[in-house]
């Protein structure tokens, strides 16, 4: 175990906190052409881009248990549907690496839609009527472009406050993977 | 690369949050006591955090929500304007009626004197809202100490917003009314029809009213608004009679026995600030 497990956890708990708070009780009264934007699918997703699978998972879980308790929503569902898209942002940073400065909107477009779709999707299998309606789907899309424009910054504002205790800083990778080209090989 | 250790570390760790999720889903639907208590004990320890959370970040939310404001209101002044023409004629009809009722319109007048004010109304400030896109709840910042309990009509001054649902100490639950699980008797203002209203599901701005009288006409542009308890029903309705829902918009297969009649709810649940708890039993109030 690392030597700054416990100071990483400690920021990780702040910031689920902070996002969930300012989630429920600002941002979904904000509303923009009738939908509003989610931030908690964004500090996730940025969360799994710079810790990886397993701590992106883990926060998702916790961000969409606290959501759930805080609004006396049904347990679970929530925590399920952010898990995945915390896991899933944490195997793209471990399979591909992706580098180029797009890539945090364009994994908080996916973390949305995932989170947006998966949540109406569980509700209609859990038995809830869901009616796909025209206003229904735009409120969707208008989600989904939101959380895009805004997910550079709150990519940006989540790496500031993890940079101190980020066990591989990611300009830190970038800069060795561009070193590792300069071989006697390729210079020859 | 991460040696083989760590990939089955990583899959555990995943198997217990997904199984994890799925028994706090079990249990919750299966209405289990203790995920239930837990929920509560969270909840009453993060509802103070967001009242106050709430509370400080009013004026950030004030700013936007006057950009969103001023952007939506453009589009709705021409609605507004066409009925407002409207209303100003039905209002004329209805100050004729009035003056033609005599006794009758003494009586209704009384009764409509009784108002909000009977209920026993509790004013309460929304503290946080669901995230999703499905509007089922939000949270207000009065509870069981200000005569708050399950079940009660909660309205704004537009028409009814919802019940109460879950209540603690200080904080309360709204079930609202676009969430699939609501469920009102209802009926046409004019005619007395009486109906079901329910959520379309996922659209904040339609409604749907089942009528019970088979083959009921029921007008575009209809208001409709609480039926309280019927006059033979066996169980008390627990919102009170005479609360505005919506304006009805539209009505498919009109005139058959499968009719089905769309409505606008008068008021927009993804913008209410402050909303009023009926604190009172709508059956003892004469």
């Amino acid at each position: 175990m690392s030597s700054n497990t416990g100071p990483l956890t400690g920021r990780l708990a702040i910031l689920a906190i902070v996002a969930c708070l300012l989630q429920i009780t600002t941002i979904s009264q904000i509303t923009f052409l009738g939908a509003h934007a989610d931030l908690v699918p964004l500090v996730v997703a940025a969360c799994g881009l710079l810790l990886g699978s397993l701590p992106g998972a883990v926060i998702g879980f916790g961000c969409g248990f606290f959501v759930d308790s805080a609004l006396f929503q049904t347990m679970g569902l929530s925590s399920l549907i952010y898990l995945v898209a915390g896991y899933g942002a944490g195997r793209l940073r471990e399979v591909r690496d992706p580098q180029a400065a797009a890539v945090p909107a364009i994994v908080g477009a996916a973390a949305t839609t995932t989170v947006t779709v998966g949540y109406t999707i569980m509700q209609f299998l859990l038995g809830t009527q869901v009616t796909v309606s025209s206003l229904f789907v735009r409120q969707i899309v208008v989600t989904i472009l939101v959380n895009t424009l805004i997910a550079l910054p709150v990519y940006a504002a989540v790496r500031r406050w993890l940079l101190p205790v980020l066990p591989d800083d990611p300009r830190r990778r970038r800069r060795r993977a561009s070193t590792t080209r300069l071989s006697p090989l390729s210079r020859a | 690369m991460y040696d083989p250790k760590t990939i089955r570390r990583r899959r555990a760790v995943l198997a217990l949050l997904v199984v994890s999720s799925v028994v706090l889903l079990t249990a919750s639907f299966g209405g289990g006591g203790g995920v239930s208590s837990v929920q509560r004990g969270v909840f009453e320890l993060v509802s103070p955090i967001q009242d106050v959370a709430s509370r400080s970040l009013k004026p950030f939310r004030d700013l936007f929500g006057w950009f969103g404001d001023t952007w939506r209101s453009k589009g709705e002044n021409d609605a507004l304007r066409k009925d407002r023409d409207a209303l100003r004629q039905q209002n004329v009809k209805l100050q004729a009626q009035l003056r033609n009722a005599g006794t009758a319109a003494r009586l209704l007048q009384l009764d409509q004197a009784a108002g909000l004010s009977a209920m026993g109304p509790v004013t309460a400030r929304v503290t946080s809202v669901t995230p999703t896109l499905l509007f089922q709840s939000f949270v207000i910042n009065k509870g069981s100490a200000n005569g708050i309990k399950v079940g009660q009509a909660v309205v704004t001054s537009g028409g009814l917003v919802g019940r109460i649902s879950v209540v603690t100490s200080g904080h309360a639950t709204v079930k609202l009314l676009t969430d699939s699980a609501f469920g009102v008797q209802a009926r046409v203002a004019r005619t007395g029809t009486p109906g079901i209203v329910i959520s379309s599901g996922g659209s904040p701005e339609d409604l749907i009213m089942r009528t019970t009288k088979l083959k009921a006409p029921v007008a575009d542009g209809a208001t409709i608004t609480t039926r309280g308890t019927a006059p033979a029903a066996k169980f008390p309705s627990l919102f009170p009679p005479d609360i505005a829902i919506g304006i009805v918009t539209r009505v498919d297969d009109a005139g058959t026995d499968s009719q089905t009649v769309h409505l606008k709810p008068f008021v927009d649940v993804r913008s209410v600030d402050q909303v009023q708890v009926l604190t009172r039993d709508p059956a003892s109030i004469p």
